[in-house]
Parts: C-alpha cells; sequence; structure tokens
C-alpha cells in the first residue's frame, strides 16, 4: 500500500498575481472563456489571459489566417477584437462573476496607447493582472516593434507601471537576437514578471497557387513545433532575471508543463493546445498535482528551475 | 460536448471519398442539420488540429451518426486508416446550423462534391416533416456519387449531373436549375460545394427571388469561436469578418458575397 501524502498546494503567486494552480490559458486561445465553458470549467483554470485588447475595436486580418504546419501552426489574426470598452462593459463583469483569474492583454500603435489602456483598465474589478502584447509579428504598426529593441521595452513597461497598481507582465517575442537584454530591460523598468513566449515569425506557401497561404504572408508559429525554442529561452532568462516567469509555447502535456518549471517558470501558459483539447490546461493541472503526490513535493517552489545547470 | 465516437464502420464509397459510422449518443442527441463535428485524428503531433467535418446523416434510435469525407490532405487520409472498434476524439455538434422554415412545402438542395454531406441529413429532417424536395447532386465523374440509396429510402427526387456526362445529366448541376420540371414550385434552395457552383445557385435564386441558405468552409483551429481564425468578410466592403465556425457555417443564401476562385478579401 501506498502511504498517504497530503494534497500538494498546488498554488502559486505570479509577480503579484495568485493563482490557485500555476496553469494559464494564453491570449488569443481561449477567447474571452465564454467559448469554452461548454467543455470546462473555466473558473478552475490558473489565469485566463482574454484576447488582446486595443483602444478602439480591430477588424483583424483578411483571410486565410492560419494554415497547420508539422507539429504546429501559423497564425496572423491580426489582433481581431471588440476594443477596451467593449471588453469592460461585456466581458469582464461576466468573467468576475464567474470568479475566473483573468489576466488583460492589451496591445498599443504608440507607447501613449499602452498608457491609456492601462489607466482605462485601472480600478477595473476582476483584473489579476496585465500582460504587455509588445509582441505581436501580425499587425504592421505597434506589437512586435515594441518587443524587439530594449530601450523601447524598457519606455513601455515603465509608462504602463506609472499607470497602472496592478501587476505588469510583458510578453517577450523569441524574434529576436537576444532575449536576455529585451527580459533585463523589461526588470529593470518595474515589470512584476514575464510571459514567455509569443510566436515564431514563420510563414507557409501553396505549391499549388504559387503564393503564401496567409493572406498576411507571414504569421507567428506556435504548437509542439516551438517547445525547444520557448524552453531554452525560459531557461536563459530565468538565469538572468529575478522576477518570476510565465512559461509556454507549444505545452501539449503535463511534461511539458514540468519541463517549463524545471527550467525556471513559477507558471505556464498553454496555447494552441487549448484548440486540440479544450480541457488541456485542467488536465495538466491535475497531472502536475498527480506528479507532485507521487514525488512528495509539497510546493512546485522545489522543482522550479531544478534542471538549471 | 466532448465524446469519444466508436468507429461502428468505415468504408470507401466513391474515389477519394469514404463513410464513417460513429457511436455518439450525446452529440446525435443535438445534432442539427447542417452543423459539424471537430474531430482529433489520432493522437500524434502531426497533424495536430482537429478537422471539422459535416455531419452526413444520423440515427437517432441507434445513437450513430456518418460523416462523408473525401482525402484531401494529411489528416484525412489518416482517417482512412481507421477501422471498425477505434474512438474517435470528437467535439460537437459546432456552428450554426441551417433553419427549417415553416409553411414550406418543397425545398431544392443542391450540392457539389462532398458539398452534399450536410445535405443528406438536411433531407432526412425535411422528409420528416413532410416537405417536399429535389436532390441534385454535381460531380466530376460516376465514380463519385453517393447517397442515392439513402435519398430513394425517404423518397427524395434525386437529379444527378456529371461534368464527363458518366452519369446522369451531363455538364454543371447548375444547369438543372433551369429545367421547370425539376424546378417548378420550389420555395426554398440550401447549396453547399465549391464556391463558383453556389455563386450559381445565388444568381438564380435572386434571379427568380428565392430565399435559401448555404453553408461556407474555411481553415478552422478552436472550431468555436475562439481563435478567430476561420474569418471571412460577408461582403467585401464590410468592415468586420464572421467566424465561418461560430456564426455559420450556414449562412443566407443572398448574405454573402461569393467569388469564382476559392476566396476573397
Amino acid at each position: 500500500m501506498t502511504q498517504a501524502y497530503p494534497s500538494p498546494d498546488l498554488s502559486v503567486n505570479l509577480g503579484g498575481i495568485q493563482m490557485a494552480n500555476p496553469v494559464a490559458v494564453a491570449s488569443g486561445t481561449f477567447g474571452y472563456g465564454q467559448e469554452y465553458e461548454k467543455f470546462v470549467d473555466i473558473a478552475a483554470i490558473g489565469a485566463l489571459i482574454v484576447k488582446g485588447t486595443t483602444l478602439t475595436a480591430r477588424p483583424g486580418n483578411p483571410n486565410p489566417r492560419i494554415v497547420e504546419t508539422p507539429a504546429g501552426m501559423l497564425n496572423a489574426i491580426g489582433l481581431e477584437n471588440p476594443g477596451v470598452d467593449v471588453f469592460l462593459d461585456e466581458y469582464l463583469p461576466y468573467l468576475h462573476a464567474k470568479n475566473v483569474t483573468v489576466i488583460a492583454n492589451i496591445a498599443g500603435n504608440s507607447i501613449e496607447e499602452y498608457a491609456a489602456l492601462a489607466a482605462r483598465l485601472e480600478g477595473q474589478e476582476g483584473i489579476a493582472g496585465i500582460e504587455l502584447n509588445i509582441s505581436c509579428p501580425n499587425v504592421k504598426q505597434g506589437g512586435l516593434q515594441f518587443g524587439t529593441d530594449p530601450d523601447t521595452v524598457y519606455q513601455v513597461v515603465k509608462t504602463v507601471k506609472g499607470e497602472t497598481g496592478l501587476p505588469v507582465l510583458p510578453k517577450l517575442s523569441p524574434n529576436v537576437t537576444d532575449i536576455v537584454a529585451i527580459a533585463r530591460a523589461a526588470e529593470a523598468a518595474g515589470a512584476d514578471a514575464l510571459s514567455m513566449i509569443n510566436t515564431l515569425m514563420g510563414m507557409a506557401i501553396s505549391v499549388q497557387e504559387r503564393q503564401p497561404v496567409l493572406a498576411n504572408v507571414f504569421g507567428g508559429l506556435s504548437g509542439p513545433a516551438i517547445k525547444p525554442v520557448a524552453l531554452r529561452m525560459v531557461y536563459q532568462v530565468y538565469q538572468e532575471v529575478g522576477i518570476p516567469i510565465l512559461g509556454g509555447g507549444g505545452i501539449m502535456c503535463c511534461e511539458d508543463a514540468l519541463e517549463f518549471i524545471m527550467a525556471g517558470a513559477t507558471a505556464v501558459s498553454i496555447g494552441t493546445g487549448n484548440f486540440v483539447h479544450p480541457r488541456l490546461a485542467l488536465d495538466i493541472v491535475q497531472g502536475i498535482s498527480d506528479y507532485m503526490q507521487a514525488h512528495e513535493i509539497e510546493h512546485l517552489q522545489a522543482i522550479k528551475g531544478c534542471a538549471v545547470r | 460536448m466532448l465524446e469519444k465516437g466508436k468507429i461502428i464502420r468505415h468504408n470507401q464509397v466513391g474515389t477519394d471519398l469514404y463513410e464513417i459510422e460513429l457511436a455518439a449518443g450525446a452529440i446525435v442527441r443535438e445534432a442539427q442539420p447542417g452543423q459539424f463535428i471537430h474531430l482529433r485524428v489520432g493522437d500524434a503531433y502531426d497533424p495536430l488540429l482537429r478537422r471539422p467535418l459535416s455531419i452526413y446523416d444520423v440515427d437517432a434510435e441507434k445513437g450513430t451518426m456518418e460523416i462523408l469525407y473525401r482525402v484531401v490532405g494529411k489528416g484525412t487520409k489518416l482517417l482512412t486508416q481507421l477501422t471498425a472498434g477505434e474512438e474517435l476524439d470528437l467535439m460537437g455538434p459546432l456552428g450554426a446550423g441551417f433553419s427549417i422554415a415553416e409553411g414550406i412545402n418543397k425545398v431544392c438542395l443542391i450540392g457539389g462534391g462532398v458539398g452534399i454531406a450536410p445535405l443528406v441529413f438536411l433531407a432526412r429532417r425535411l422528409r420528416s416533416k413532410n416537405v417536399e424536395l429535389c436532390f441534385l447532386q454535381g460531380t466530376r465523374t460516376r465514380a463519385q456519387i453517393v447517397a442515392e440509396q439513402r435519398l430513394q429510402a425517404w423518397s427524395v427526387d434525386h437529379y444527378i449531373a456529371t461534368q464527363d456526362g458518366s452519369c446522369g445529366y451531363h455538364g454543371m448541376v447548375t444547369d438543372l436549375l433551369t429545367d421547370e420540371n425539376i424546378m417548378q414550385g420550389v420555395q426554398f434552395i440550401y447549396t453547399c460545394g465549391p464556391e463558383p457552383m453556389m455563386k450559381a445557385v445565388q444568381a438564380w435564386a435572386c434571379q427568380h427571388h428565392i430565399q435559401g441558405e448555404l453553408s461556407l468552409e474555411e481553415y478552422m483551429a478552436c472550431g468555436i469561436g475562439a481563435c478567430l481564425g476561420c474569418a471571412r468578410k460577408l461582403h467585401s466592403q464590410d468592415e468586420f469578418y464572421v467566424k465561418i465556425c461560430k456564426d455559420g457555417p450556414v449562412f443566407g443564401l443572398h448574405e454573402v458575397e461569393l467569388y469564382e476562385g476559392r476566396t476573397g478579401s
């Protein structure tokens, strides 16, 4: 008979965001949560990072917007969203009433827009933190241009921190030469945690039509194909910064999530995997719990970064 | 909902065309014609995403449904290898299906290629309501004609057109729309198939002031309106996009700007 071991404590503190478990769902892969309610208890997810919000509504990119690639997919949605007012009026109250841990995700065309968005979210009930999209590869203005230069990252984060008392997590792009320099700049500017990574820029060509598949030509690659890259980046950044990391990129199972935690992530985010298995986030929570019990781990702190050499 | 569907029967019914019968009682109870299921082929990472496939027919008593699919890529090719007894991971029923207007006595269903799939389930439903219907099926060649026996069992007037003339009318299925013997008394029209075909149906219906519905397709990831991948503008001058998975796949016949090529926007 196996000896009974107390239920492990799955809760984590992600730079001031208190999560009941270490598994979040990534922005743009879970809508505003309602879409998934038929399939999963959304309040049980560690944190729900909602679709990226801009100051005013954006229609998004022409279609085709997505295409499957080996062990992954490319997307170029183009930040389609109804604007911050609709998010606050129509979606947030619902999630708040359901007791969902919500992390807002904001994207601006200028530093002023990031500031205005952060100010608009300040004092709103039901937001646990703000993820800064400074890494969207699919919009012409804004997005990625803010996330590839350490000085700009510093300015955006510093400005947003001046507008809000909420925890702020910039979402880092992998499409850079030195992700550690970007992470350091974010930390120096007062970021409470880091979210990493966003998608890797890629493309696909239709041989029949002799042209790019995506109307936007380029798109962001996600899914298990990018996991080794994401893991390496989390591992590198963990050694160089003191703030917690929300790590993700291609997580499809509990073992993948544990790899990120062992590379130094405090919590993990599930993205493309949600499309494949709507219940994946909660299955992974269960899997982590089982692993902890089997290995007599009381808290994830015990294995966070344990693989770092 | 999510359900494991056990394969009861799986067989080839035409060139690159397969029928698969699945035990999926919970989905069958809710399924409406025009809706789709999102299924995972195997559990490997390539192909990674689910495949959206129209519900072809249901047997409410047995709690089974059938899918008609055409082999077009990696996912459907892999699907052909699954055999009876194996299970498929299903999400569904998803999307907005066909509406069934009250007070309509005769309708026309016109499908091209594998696009007839949702129309067969619709034909079953309409016949159960005693609606008279003519079913126009267009294919390239004889070996792609399916559903003949079930349509016959439901006393459906079934007309076939093949592009190579190997069966039925020799030419485009939309040519049959001009045959007054067939179309006499039609009050509503449903269509699914290649976009140029549906465009011809739309033009005919517009000319004859007949309302109808069509079913669209697009690459999909989530299938439930979260990823915003399957976007399309109903009209090229629209500012915003609809999502095929959630707002559709069924739309009003005259609501959508159709294209001669695969898609516009």
